[in-house]
């Protein structure tokens, strides 16, 4: 929430008495943060594209496992990236992009339930 | 293409208003061709009339320094609720007009269908973007950071930028007046109607940009708000001590925040339908135009809530203020308003229960709709009891909330009856639904907003408004409202549909009449304020209230002078209760002395919200009237003016100590010589704005 | 609500400076953007969704969709995300301007990089018959994927613009709530990107 506030830019968790107590380690966690996000993010991105690219599973179940990964890699960039780890700091961030999530759901889930419920009745 | 295409566009003579009753000199042209040239000749008169003033009262540059280059709230407030009196001045008198059309409409009346068209899209358009939204964001601008005990909004310069592009969009409306025609697909702007197939002319455009161009002017509004009472209520204000008024303010900049991004979707692919030929919503290569009405309502039900809930942060500082009480039940209240703001986003499909789903969908819809009136009667409940029991005072706020509670609960029954799918489709589109929504608006936001600008005036300008021409305006809407709007009731379950121009059974006309009576009250009402402006300026110097609590009232706003200063408060509070402004006054501490005064950072000027709505403006014209070099230009200044933003460094100024002590010294030393009024002697002249707290107010908790 | 057990019942006038963090102020304003901007792709993503089908018996997504050079995307904005953490840090660990910078001009190449894979997919879909005026599946398509690249070119101003501040003011407060606010909108958009290469190519190509 204050950016200010670390103690020369460590996270809470890892300023001292806890974690290390000089500011390269600050940097050391926050490039394996980076490091690991992408990392993870190519691992995620890889399979599905090889999934589809070799048709390895029925239409239906190849979209449950993209919609899988892709939901996981999004929570990578959220926590890697933009280190969004409730409860820690970022408690209002994380709060509103729940509180977007909820709506996200209310309408796009709304639309696709609404118009799906319409076109099965036009034929 | 030829030269004139290319400078031009589609602008030609053909779009002036008499053109076509000069050209095809019918009755009807001609008296369509003269109200529309009439129409046209009051903007054009008007904004020359007003731009010689300004110069022959020498204004100019006033008006640019103090007012259009400001980036205070309170000025930013006070100029969106101009433009609302305005467009509510043309919005009202276009309804008269339609009224006046369907009182002789058995058999064809006057107006030709064309035209009526045009008059209920402008009317919508108008008093929705152009007149409420203006209204509550200009009040909330204006009081909502003093009720928080802060300086200013977290983005002032953006705030004034919020401010220039609704300007530009009510301009835009403006202009349509005076060149070319309106949409006459209503405010809802439907496809495929409004599609390029069967609406080709500029209407359509104009709507789209008018709107699109205010809806992201209350986006970034929305988002200012919000952050504002996130992040900068003073110290000891937790979210449990906030003014009610600031609770509705920040549901409304949430719902405006989650509910603005719809209608930017549905107006863009629209126009991406019209300008480069897409197929989103037209009706034929796999356009789904049931999607339109879809993402519309996505937006247009929670902008009924952004329109309603201001209103009742309104009512919930009126009503205890003039009961003598504290507000009942603020937990209940603080809970209802959440639960109004989650709640509005899961109902919007009730506006199109006849669209074809089944009955599963409706159904769903239909109930949580009805849970909806549950917090809301929460609500009236809690303004009833916090009248009971108290000292009523019938100031003209007051008789505006009274007026809503009766008449309110009216429309909210109303809805609740449309909230049955079954019952809809035999209403839908009737006047039935017209007079719902008008039962809610204008009893409602109207009075709120009325009330709203009775109540804070004196905050704003240091003089009280004149309490005679007040209750006859807010009598003469209670009653107009009753008379123009419950026939409709009957007429809509007589199954007289909406937007029709002209009907051909005789058994409608005596319902017709009685609405026309009782609009030509309403027309009565908007004179009564405009009297009671003009009657207030001149009699202002008796009825200046100093001293800044002219209502014996209790959020912050009232603690310090009247006008208030620049900087609101000479030092930040610190705040150790709820209704923190009336517990200090009860336990004499109010008027302090602060322990002492430090330098005050303001941020200065900026000419980015004034420039951003005259490039705003001219990309709209430009894409209406389909002039390619104007747009390009007109963004290229867009992009520039904001990058040139970016690099400003000096934005801020100080105000000395020295120089706050010296005015608040000042003030504290006329409280000193300021007698105190109880409040019989509230509407008096020798109201000073300093309320004598020996009638304390009880305490409901 | 009497407060007359307190000692200073209501309010009182503390000298205290009430200090708001601008920082934390400015880029919580962004976060509140950037969810209103996921509203509206939210919503395009739906009517995708429900337009997908509708190709008016032109071509759809597996006639339309070259897998490879969305890989190709795919890595260069993936890989152009990391490049802003490293400028991210740069600045946070306060590494100099000069770092920042020069991480920030990789990331906009790679930027630039996936702009150019994406307007040549656009045009060779044109060429197979799948402009957006085409059907309601083209026009879906193009509503939404081309608003994510718009949003990726204005990125690429906005870096462009910030590295032009940074040479002439310095790292001072207003370029680095700059910096950052790129940073948070960069990582959204990476974000998009995820669902629009699964839900609009992969979802199409399965």
């Amino acid at each position: 929430m204050n950016h200010a506030d670390d103690l020369g830019g460590l996270p809470p968790r890892m300023q001292p008495p806890f974690g290390g107590s000089t500011p390269g380690d600050g940097f050391r966690n926050d490039l394996r943060s980076y490091a690991w996000g992408l990392l993870l993010a190519i691992v995620l991105t890889a399979v599905p594209f090889a999934l589809v690219h070799a048709h390895a599973l029925p239409t239906s179940s190849l979209w449950l496992a993209i919609g899988l990964f892709a939901l996981v890699q999004g929570v990578v960039h959220f926590r890697c990236f933009l280190h969004i780890n409730p409860p820690h700091e970022h408690l209002d961030e994380a709060l509103l992009v729940a509180f977007t999530v909820i709506i996200l759901i209310m309408m796009a889930g709304g639309t696709v339930w609404i118009l799906g419920n319409l076109h099965s009745r036009m034929y | 293409m030829s030269i004139a295409h290319v400078i031009f566009g589609r602008l030609s003579l053909q779009s002036l208003p008499f053109w076509a009753a000069v050209q095809h000199p019918t009755i009807e042209n001609i008296i369509n061709g003269t109200i529309a040239t009439g129409a046209a000749s009051v903007v054009v008169i008007g904004a020359g009339a007003t731009a010689a003033l300004i110069t022959y009262l020498g204004k100019w540059r006033w008006l640019w320094t103090e007012w259009l280059t400001s980036v205070d709230h309170k000025r930013i407030g006070i100029m969106y609720i101009v433009i609302a009196f305005v467009m509510l001045a043309r919005a009202l008198i276009e309804a008269v007009l339609m009224r006046t059309q369907q009182a002789f409409g058995l058999g064809g009346g006057f107006l030709s269908p064309e035209h009526f068209g045009e008059l209920f899209s402008t009317h919508g358009t108008i008093m929705i973007f152009f007149m409420a939204m203006p209204f509550l964001i200009g009040l909330i601008n204006f009081v909502m950071p003093m009720q928080i005990g802060t300086r200013d909004v977290s983005f002032p310069v953006m705030n004034s930028v919020s401010l220039g592009l609704t300007m530009a969009g009510a301009m835009l409306v403006m202009i349509s007046l005076v060149i070319g025609k309106f949409s006459t697909g209503g405010w809802s702007g439907y496809p495929p109607y409004t599609e390029i197939a069967f609406s080709p002319g500029v209407g359509p455009d104009y709507w789209i940009w008018a709107v699109s161009l205010s809806g992201i002017g209350t986006m970034l509004t929305g988002i200012n708000f919000a952050v504002t009472i996130y992040k900068r209520r003073a110290p000891g204000m937790t979210l449990m001590r906030m003014p009610l008024f600031t609770w509705t303010a920040l549901c409304t900049a949430i719902l405006m925040i989650f509910a603005m991004p719809p209608l930017t979707v549905a107006t863009a692919l629209l126009a991406l339908d019209r300008y480069l030929g897409f197929h989103f919503f037209t009706n034929m290569a796999g356009g789904n135009m049931m999607n339109y009405a879809n993402l519309f309502w996505l937006f247009g039900h929670p902008e009924v809530y952004i329109l309603i809930l201001p209103a009742f942060g309104v009512y919930s500082e009126v009503i205890p203020t003039f009961s003598g009480k504290a507000i009942y039940g603020y937990v209940s209240l603080v809970l209802a308003t959440m639960s109004i703001a989650l709640l509005s986003f899961g109902v919007w499909l009730h506006h199109f229960f006849t669209m074809g789903q089944s009955a599963g969908v409706n159904a769903t819809f239909g109930i949580a709709t009805m849970m909806i009136g549950i917090p809301t009667g929460v609500k009236i409940y809690d303004w009833m009891l916090t009248m009971f029991r108290g000292r009523i005072r019938f100031t003209v706020p007051m008789v505006y909330s009274l007026g809503f509670m009766m008449l309110f609960v009216i429309g909210g029954l109303s809805g609740i009856i449309l909230a049955n799918p079954s019952i809809d489709y035999q209403v839908h589109n009737t006047l039935f639904l017209v007079a719902h929504f008008h039962n809610v608006l204008i009893p409602g936001l109207l009075f709120g907003m009325l009330a709203g600008y009775h109540f804070w005036f004196p905050k704003a300008f240091g003089f009280r408004l004149n309490e005679r021409w007040g209750m006859a305006s807010a009598l003469c809407w209670i009653v107009g409202f009753m008379f123009a709007f419950f026939p409709l009731y009957a007429l809509g379950l007589m199954g007289f549909p909406r937007r029709t121009v002209a009907f051909y059974n005789p058994v409608y006309q005596p319902y017709m009449a009685i609405a026309e009576f009782g609009a030509l009250i309403i027309l009565m009402a908007l004179a009564c304020l405009a009297i009671q402006l003009v009657a207030s300026i001149l009699q202002r110097e008796q009825n200046r209230v100093p001293a800044g609590d002219p209502w014996n009232a209790s959020a912050l706003e009232w603690s310090v002078a009247a006008p208030a200063p620049e900087y609101n408060f000479a030092v930040l509070p610190e705040v150790t209760a709820r209704h923190a402004f009336m517990v200090a006054k009860e336990n004499g501490t109010a008027y302090g002395s602060p322990e002492r005064f430090t330098d005050i950072e303001m941020p200065r000027n900026s000419p980015l919200g004034i420039v951003l709505c005259a490039t705003g403006s001219f990309v709209a014209f430009g894409l209406v009237w389909h002039i390619w070099w104007m747009v390009a230009l007109a963004m290229l200044a867009t992009v520039a003016a904001v990058i040139w933003h970016g690099s400003v460094r000096d934005y801020e100024r100080i105000i000395p100590a020295e120089t706050v002590r010296r005015d608040y010294i000042r003030w504290l030393q006329l409280l000193s010589e300021t007698e105190p009024v109880s409040r019989d002697g509230e509407v008096a002249h020798d109201n000073a704005g300093l309320a004598d707290v020996h009638e304390t107010m009880e305490a409901a908790e | 609500m009497s407060g007359n057990t307190l000692p200073n019942p209501g309010f009182r006038l503390r000298a205290s400076y009430h200090h708001v963090n601008r920082e934390d102020e400015v880029n919580f304003g962004f976060w509140v953007f950037l969810m209103s901007d996921a509203i509206i792709f939210g919503l395009l993503f739906a009517t995708y969704a429900t337009m997908v089908r509708a190709t008016a018996a032109g071509p759809g997504p597996k006639q339309l969709f070259d897998i490879n050079s969305v890989a190709i995307e795919t890595a260069a904005l993936l890989l152009s995300s990391f490049g802003y953490g490293m400028a991210s840090l740069a600045l946070k660990y306060e590494l100099g301007y000069r770092k920042v910078i020069a991480w920030l001009i990789l990331t906009l190449l790679l930027g630039l990089v996936f702009l150019g894979f994406e307007v040549h997919d656009f045009l060779t879909m044109f060429a197979h018959g799948g402009s957006p005026g085409g059907s309601g599946f083209t026009s879906a398509f193009f509503g939404l994927v081309p608003l994510h690249g718009l949003h990726v070119a204005t990125g690429c101003i906005w870096m462009v613009v910030l590295i032009v501040q940074m040479l002439r003011y310095g790292i001072d407060a207003d370029v680095r709530l700059g910096v950052q606010r790129l940073a948070l909108f960069w990582h959204f958009l990476d974000i998009v990107w995820i669902a629009i290469f699964s839900i609009v190519y992969l979802g199409g190509l399965a």
